[in-house]
């Protein structure tokens, strides 16, 4: 189960977006959560979807795999959707059945707001999953520089950042194997009435509250005993380079941006 | 309990860029109240393996028999519940699963999963304290204030109080002293005897398994490879090095004697005081010869 889920894993690869500099990935995707919002006709959604779609083939991530992986948020998405068709009353009224009425505004609505999500949740994967946790953390670094001369703990937050995305591996893992112990002790989490699950779940969260609080007094002692002090003096061992590749990639989404401010009604 | 494995296959995140084979088409057989090791290289697929005695993977392909119940690839597996008490599992570094306030409370969860009323659940407890070389004060204490050789001692009676049927030790002895490995293998073999259990050893140490098992089964990458009596596995050591393992350390201190005096002893002998006996057998011999 816990295999399966794809938040803030790698996938190696070389297609051009994993070449990209983090850097231009980041602000890449920063801009496109905002002009996602721009979008607010059939038109433009279906130019965001087509766009994304367009990243999923570049990246050449299966899409399959992206949902399979997804399928957590997919049904936050479905939910969603549900509640949109169910609430809003709006245009012409397409159902009703005893208290349900569904509304054609409804169901526009849903399916603009699902592909909406869909969209930011498929950028933000396509970012974590072309760029190491390394690179992203550097670019991030780099990007809020500027920040420190107004004493921001710009080192510190990007090393925060990439040792909690590093851990979430770990984590999955541990919870995993925590979970195949208490169920081999007859602890049953996917089964009964839902006060005996909830109970269920301390016997997993004790152990790996216990393992993390370890790891981290671990990781901590380790970084210490290899003379970190922090990230004054620091250099670099990986360069950031910034190619044609990346000018185009945020080319390409300023020509997004204008289409879609263009089109939106 | 028998346990029967055939052509069982199992792969890790199936279907994902990260699919991951462990294990192809491994067959072997695990009658009651034998005492099995599964030795290997790291990676052999050990681990994998033993998941697949209470049912805790499915196999990708394949079947697992389990006693009287099927677990098989692609079918859907109910009420697995029964199957997991008569299997008790002992993973690797188990006191890991440790979480409750109390040790008594923590060695009381399994078998009240089970059923098992909170005064008999109680007894079990207070006798597997002493089972397992703990002093009976330890009981109201937090487990986490316990040392790790200690927490060990509590996460394998908590695993015993379920009383299963079938026993799986993986590498149980891990990171503990040499004495605390010595009794804690000791308990294991003296409750297999006393209490007629299967047993399942998954060890990469060659001397544990020489000295209790009754039967070997040696993976390498994903597959059972060779089977049989440590005695017969541990005479062919051109076979073993193939499979990346080395005999134990008595076997090869056979070996080199062997070879020095020119002469081969009785029997391959896997255990100090069998070779003691064998080699004073035959320094006697050769007194009543001269």
């Amino acid at each position: 189960m816990m295999e399966k889920m794809i938040f803030g894993r790698f996938l190696p690869g070389d297609s051009p977006v994993h070449k990209l500099d983090p850097r231009s990935k980041l602000v890449f995707v920063f801009a496109f959560i905002i002009i996602v919002f721009l979008a607010n006709n059939t038109i433009t959604y279906a130019m965001l979807l087509a766009f994304t779609l367009f990243i999923v083939l570049v990246s050449r991530i299966r899409l399959y795999f992206l949902i399979n992986g997804l399928k957590p948020v997919l049904f936050l998405m479905a939910f969603t959707f549900l509640l949109h068709i169910f609430m809003t009353k709006e245009g012409d009224l397409l159902f009703h059945w005893k208290f349900i009425s569904i509304y054609e505004g409804g169901v526009r609505q849903g399916i603009y707001i699902s592909t909406r999500f869909l969209v930011l949740v498929f950028m933000t994967s396509i970012l974590t999953l072309t760029t190491s946790p390394i690179s992203i953390t550097d670019g991030i670094e780099v990007l809020l520089n500027p920040l420190k001369k107004i004493k921001v703990p710009v080192h510190e937050l990007a090393l925060m950042m990439s040792i909690s995305l590093r851990f979430i591996p770990t984590l999955m893992d541990e919870t995993d194997k925590i979970m195949k112990a208490q169920m081999a002790r007859g602890s049953d989490l996917s089964s009964g009435p839902i006060k005996d699950r909830i109970k269920a779940v301390v016997p997993l969260l004790v152990p790996l509250f216990v393992s993390a609080f370890k790891r981290a007094e671990d990781l901590a002692t380790a970084m210490e005993v290899r003379g970190y002090r922090g990230g004054e003096g620091r250099t670099r061992y990986r360069q950031l380079k910034w190619d044609m590749g990346d000018t185009f990639a945020l080319a390409l989404l300023a020509a997004m941006a204008v289409l879609l401010f263009f089109y939106r009604s | 309990m028998d346990i029967k494995l055939q052509q069982v296959s199992y792969a890790y995140s199936q279907g994902t860029p990260f699919e991951k084979r462990a294990l192809f088409d491994v067959n072997f057989e695990i009658p009651s109240h034998t005492y099995q090791a599964i030795i290997g290289h790291t990676g052999s697929g050990k681990s994998t393996i033993l998941q697949h005695f209470n049912a805790l993977l499915k196999p990708t392909t394949g079947i697992v028999q389990l006693g009287d119940r099927t677990v098989e690839a692609g079918k859907k597996a109910k009420d697995l519940k029964a199957v997991r008490q008569r299997v008790g599992i002992v993973f690797q570094f188990p006191e890991h699963q440790l979480f409750e306030e109390t040790v008594l409370k923590d060695i009381m969860f399994g078998p009240m999963n089970f059923g098992v009323s909170a005064t008999e659940a109680e007894a079990r407890a207070r006798e597997l304290v002493r089972l397992v070389g703990l002093p009976e004060n330890v009981l109201e204490k937090s487990p986490f204030d316990l040392s790790g050789g200690q927490m060990r001692r509590v996460a394998i009676a908590g695993v015993l109080a379920m009383e299963p049927e079938v026993i799986v030790l993986d590498e149980p002895t891990a990171g503990l002293d040499p004495r605390g490995q010595k009794e804690i293998m000791e308990m294991f073999y003296t409750l297999h005897q006393e209490r007629n259990l299967t047993t399942i050893l998954v060890t990469h140490s060659m001397e544990d398994a020489a000295r209790y098992a009754d039967n070997l089964i040696i993976m390498h990458e994903g597959k059972n490879v060779l089977s049989g009596t440590p005695r017969e596995i541990f005479k062919d050591i051109e076979t073993l090095k193939q499979f990346r393992l080395e005999p134990p350390r008595i076997v090869r201190f056979q070996q080199k004697v062997e070879k020095m005096i020119n002469t081969s002893l009785a029997k391959v002998c896997l255990t100090e005081e069998e070779l003691a006996i064998e080699m004073a057998r035959l320094l006697r011999e050769e007194r009543a010869e001269s």
